[in-house]
């Protein structure tokens, strides 16, 4: 399984936090948001926003990283601390 | 002598609700630190507009563990980077309200050069790095005149809306950040 989780407005469109995901046929990144842009039209809408940002195992990452089982995956809006 | 594989540590780092002292940081950046002529802080606050909207509070959200991570790795850069002695950054999470101190970047250095670069440096990549998301709390004035056929009086109110919404990234920040490579 891969753990997903997701942040600030992403989070509130989707209406999720966190979730699981069976490794079945995901091998990169760009697949585990394939698998969640089946999810319905809400998913497909929130995760096209192409500003997004991810992360494996809180490394910042690009769309072709490889994940593997037990990987903690995070899609998140561009940050804006300080 | 030279730097041998300078290392920034989780002690360096604290992301917590609760507010600081200023003066308590600099006093630990300080205490039996003899060998530094310099320190240099920055405190951040929270601001009571921000693009014409008139803020009254804002709710700080973060990713536990990446923010600790980057800001550890930001700081292992800079010390690669610049001859600076103790590092401390504070960042406060949930909900804040207007002129509390939301960051804190303290710095010390043998000469002052060295710790005001650094600290700028770790505010800069924090900024466009770190996974922190501002939600702002912002009202908004509406003029609306309601008139009632019976009393043919036209009234006219100023009302106040509050809303939440959610900071977009500035390409100001990344820009900054740029500078630095």
């Amino acid at each position: 399984m891969i753990k997903v989780v997701f942040f600030a407005a992403l989070r509130e469109q989707l209406q999720c936090s966190e979730l699981s995901l069976p490794t079945d046929n995901i091998k990169t990144i760009n697949d585990v948001k394939n698998q969640l842009i089946n999810k319905g039209e809400q998913w497909q809408s929130a995760l096209a926003n192409t500003s997004l940002l991810a992360a494996v195992n809180h490394d910042m990452v690009d769309s072709n990283t490889a994940v593997k089982s037990g990987d903690e995956v995070a899609f998140f809006p561009p940050v804006t601390g300080g | 002598m030279s730097k041998i594989n300078p290392t920034a540590t989780s002690n360096e780092v604290s992301i917590q609700q609760q507010d600081f002292s200023l003066a308590d940081e600099v006093a630990l950046l300080e205490q039996d630190n003899a060998i530094d002529g310099a320190v240099v802080t920055f405190t951040g606050r929270v601001r009571n507009q921000n693009n014409g909207n008139h803020v009254t509070g804002l709710t700080l959200e973060h990713y536990p563990g990446m923010t600790e991570k980057t800001i550890i790795a930001i700081i292992a850069t800079a010390k690669e980077r610049w001859n600076i002695g103790r590092v401390k950054v504070i960042h406060r999470i949930g909900q804040l309200n207007i002129g509390e101190q939301i960051v804190f970047v303290g710095v010390t250095s043998k000469h002052r050069q060295d710790a005001f670069a650094a600290n700028e440096f770790i505010m800069d990549f924090l900024k466009v790095k770190a996974p922190f998301w501002k939600k702002e709390r912002v009202v908004t004035r509406t003029d609306s005149s309601n008139s009632t056929h019976e009393t043919k009086i036209n009234t006219k109110t100023d009302t106040k809306i509050e809303t939440e919404q959610w900071l977009d990234a500035k390409d100001s920040d990344n820009n900054k950040a740029q500078t630095w490579s």
